[in-house]
C-alpha cells in the first residue's frame, strides 16, 4: 500500500481498506461527517485527542497515522549510522526497519542518543582538565607557593648561620604561603566538588532550550495574557540546568513577552484568518517588524509553523522543529535552506518553496514546506559600525491541494550532509552514508 | 669576581628565597617581574645566565626566550626556564625554543644552584 505522509490522506486510506462509512467514523469519534471529511483531504489539521479516538476506531497506532512520525525515526536512524561510521548496514532497509520494528527502531535511537550523552559527558570531563582556566590557574598558584615554601623553609633548614633580619622575614614568608595555600586548597576542593555533577553540561544548553519550549508546545498563555513575568515562568523551568540555557531562556522568553504586548493574539489570530500565514504580508499590514511576526506566529499552536534562527556564524540560536523536517543536532545545518540564503541578502525577505530531501530514496511526498526567510540587523544601529545581522526562517507544510499551485521552483534541501541523498550537489560539505558505494 | 644572574619572575617569595641564596653562593643578583620589559631589561643588565619563569605577568616566558635566541648578542645566553607545569610537551617546547635547562615547581636550592653553576661554569 502506498502510504502517504499527510495524516488525513492516511486515515482515509485505512478507512477505506476497513471498509468503515466516512459518517461512521465521524459518529464514532463525535464530529460530523462533513469535518471528516475535510480532515481526510488534509484540509484540516488533526493532532491530539482527536487523531488518538480516531487511531483507536481504526485499530492503528496513533503514530502510524501522525505526519511524520515515521520520517522522522527514520532520519534518526540515518543519523545514527552516520555517526557510528559503521560499514555493512542496510542503510536502504532503514524505512521497513522503522516500519516493520518500530520498537527495535526507538531502541537504537535511544540508544544513540545516550551514546552521544555519554560522549558529551567525557569531552567535558576532559575539557575541564585540560583547558579550563580556573583550574589551571588555581594549581599553578598552588605550585607557586609550594615552590616559595619549599625554598625558604630549606634555608632555614640548612643555612648555618643566618642574620636573625632574614630569618625573621623568611619564616614571615612562610607564613603568609601557608595561609595562601590553606585558601588554595578550600577553593580547589570546593571547585572539585562543583565538578562532581559534571552530568548538567552533559545536555547541550541548545538541547535544555529546546526541550523546555517543545514542553510548553512553543506557547506561554501567561505571557499572552501577561499574568506571569519571563522570571515567574522561569521558576518551573526543570528542563533549564546549565547557566546558559537559563540565561539564553530567558532572554527568548522577555522577547516572547516584547512580542506578544505588540501584537495580541486575538489580532494575530485575525490577521492569520483574514491574509494568510504569510508573516510578510502580515507584517506590511500591521505595520510590523517581520522578525517580530515571524516568531509571533511560531508561537500560535493551531499554526503549527516550525521557525529557526541563525546568527552571523550561521549557527541555529533557536530551533522549533516540525515533524518531516529534523532539524540536525549536532552537525551543522544544510547551506540550501533559505535561512542561510537570507543571511547573503539582508533585509531582503525571501518566500521559496523547498523540498527537504533525505527521508529516503522513495520519493513520499509531504515534504514540501513554505518557507519565509529575512535577516534582520540585530540591537540598535550604531554610526559607523556595521550591524550584526540574524536571520529567521518560518516554514509551513504545504497542504496537498495547494501543491499544484505554485509557479515558483522548488529549493532542493537536506538536513545535513552525512544523511542527504542528493548526490550532486555543489553545497556538499562531506559524503553522504546514503550514497551507492559506501 | 662574582657572576650575574637576572632572576625574571613574579612572585616575591620565590624571588627572595632564590636571591638569597643566589647572593650567599657569592652571585650578583638582580630580579624582575614584568615579562613585557623583561628583554629590555636583559640588555641593561648583561647577566651571564638568566633565570625565567614560564608564567609571567605581561609575557609568556617562551615569547621572552624567542626574543632572546633572536638576537645575536643573546642567541647564545645561558637560560634556566622555570615551570609549575612539568609535562612532557612543556619540556618539549622549551627546548625547541632553545632553552639552556628546565626546572619544574617545587624545585629544590641546591638543584637550582647547580644547575646555575653549570650552565656558567662550563
Amino acid at each position: 500500500m502506498p502510504r502517504s505522509s499527510l495524516t488525513g490522506t492516511r486515515i482515509r486510506e485505512r478507512r477505506i481498506l476497513q471498509g468503515i462509512r466516512q459518517s461512521h467514523l465521524a459518529e464514532r469519534v463525535g464530529i460530523s461527517p462533513s469535518y471528516l471529511n475535510l480532515i481526510e483531504h488534509n484540509r484540516r489539521r488533526i493532532g491530539g485527542k482527536l487523531l488518538n479516538d480516531i487511531a483507536a476506531v481504526l485499530n492503528v497506532e496513533p503514530s502510524l497515522l501522525a505526519e511524520g512520525a515515521e520520517s522522522v525515526l527514520i532520519a534518526l536512524l540515518r543519523e545514527a549510522v552516520a555517526e557510528a561510521g559503521e560499514q555493512g548496514v542496510e542503510i536502504e532497509q532503514a524505512e521497513s526497519f522503522a516500519g516493520h520494528y518500530p520498537g527495535w527502531a526507538r531502541l537504537v535511537v535511544a540508544q544513540r542518543r545516550q551514546i552521544a550523552a555519554l560522549g558529551r559527558a567525557v569531552e567535558t570531563l576532559t575539557d575541564r582538565l585540560t583547558h579550563d582556566p580556573h583550574l589551571a590557574a588555581t594549581l599553578h598558584e598552588v605550585l607557586d607557593t609550594i615552590s616559595a615554601v619549599r625554598s625558604t623553609a630549606s634555608i632555614l633548614a640548612e643555612t648555618r648561620e643566618i642574620e636573625p633580619e632574614w630569618r625573621d622575614r623568611f619564616h614571615r614568608n612562610i607564613n603568609e604561603d601557608a595561609t595562601r595555600l590553606a585558601e588554595g586548597a578550600q577553593a580547589l576542593v570546593t571547585y572539585l566538588d562543583g565538578a562532581s555533577d559534571a552530568r548538567r553540561d552533559v545536555q547541550s544548553p541548545q538541547e535544555e532550550i529546546e526541550a523546555f519550549f517543545v514542553a510548553h508546545d512553543f506557547h506561554f498563555p501567561a505571557l499572552e495574557d501577561e499574568s506571569l513575568t519571563p522570571e515567574e515562568i522561569m521558576h518551573d523551568a526543570s528542563e533549564l540546568v546549565s547557566g546558559s540555557a537559563v540565561s539564553q531562556a530567558l532572554k527568548l522568553l522577555r522577547q516572547y513577552a516584547v512580542d506578544a504586548k505588540a501584537v495580541p493574539l486575538a489580532e494575530l489570530r485575525a490577521v492569520v484568518d483574514e491574509l494568510g500565514p504569510d508573516p510578510f504580508r502580515i507584517a506590511v499590514h500591521l505595520g510590523m517588524d517581520q522578525g517580530v511576526i515571524m516568531r509571533r506566529l511560531a508561537a500560535l499552536p493551531e499554526l503549527e509553523a516550525g521557525l529557526v534562527a541563525c546568527d552571523g556564524s550561521g549557527t541555529l540560536v533557536f530551533r522549533k522543529p516540525l515533524p518531516g523536517f529534523p532539524l540536525p543536532r549536532f552537525s551543522a545545518a544544510c547551506p540550501l535552506w533559505p535561512l542561510y540564503r537570507a543571511l547573503t541578502r539582508p533585509m531582503a525577505p525571501l518566500h521559496m518553496r523547498m523540498e527537504q530531501q533525505g527521508r529516503g530514496t522513495v520519493p513520499m511526498g509531504g515534504s514540501l514546506f513554505d518557507a519565509y526567510a529575512v535577516a534582520l540587523p540585530k540591537g540598535p544601529a550604531t554610526v559607523n559600525t556595521d550591524p550584526i545581522f540574524e536571520a529567521q526562517m518560518l516554514f509551513l507544510p504545504v497542504p496537498g491541494e495547494e501543491r499544484e499551485v505554485w509557479r515558483g521552483g522548488v529549493v532542493q534541501v537536506g538536513a545535513n550532509c552525512r544523511i542527504c541523498p542528493r548526490m550532486e550537489c555543489h553545497a556538499r560539505r562531506e559524503p553522504s552514508i546514503i550514497a551507492d558505494g559506501f | 669576581m662574582g657572576k650575574s644572574v637576572l632572576l625574571i619572575e613574579d612572585e616575591p617569595n620565590i624571588i627572595e628565597a632564590i636571591s638569597f641564596i643566589l647572593l650567599r653562593d657569592g652571585w650578583e643578583v638582580n630580579t624582575h617581574a614584568n615579562g613585557q620589559t623583561a628583554l629590555a631589561r636583559i640588555a641593561e643588565k648583561k647577566p651571564d645566565v638568566v633565570i625565567l619563569d614560564v608564567m609571567l605577568p605581561g609575557a609568556s616566558g617562551y615569547d621572552i626566550l624567542r626574543g632572546l635566541r633572536a638576537e645575536p648578542e643573546t642567541h647564545d645566553l645561558p637560560v634556566l626556564m622555570l615551570t609549575a607545569r612539568g609535562q612532557n610537551k612543556d619540556r618539549d617546547m622549551a627546548e625547541k625554543m632553545g632553552a639552556s635547562q628546565f626546572m619544574t615547581k617545587p624545585f629544590s636550592n641546591a638543584d637550582v644552584l647547580e644547575a646555575v653553576r653549570s650552565l656558567v661554569g662550563s
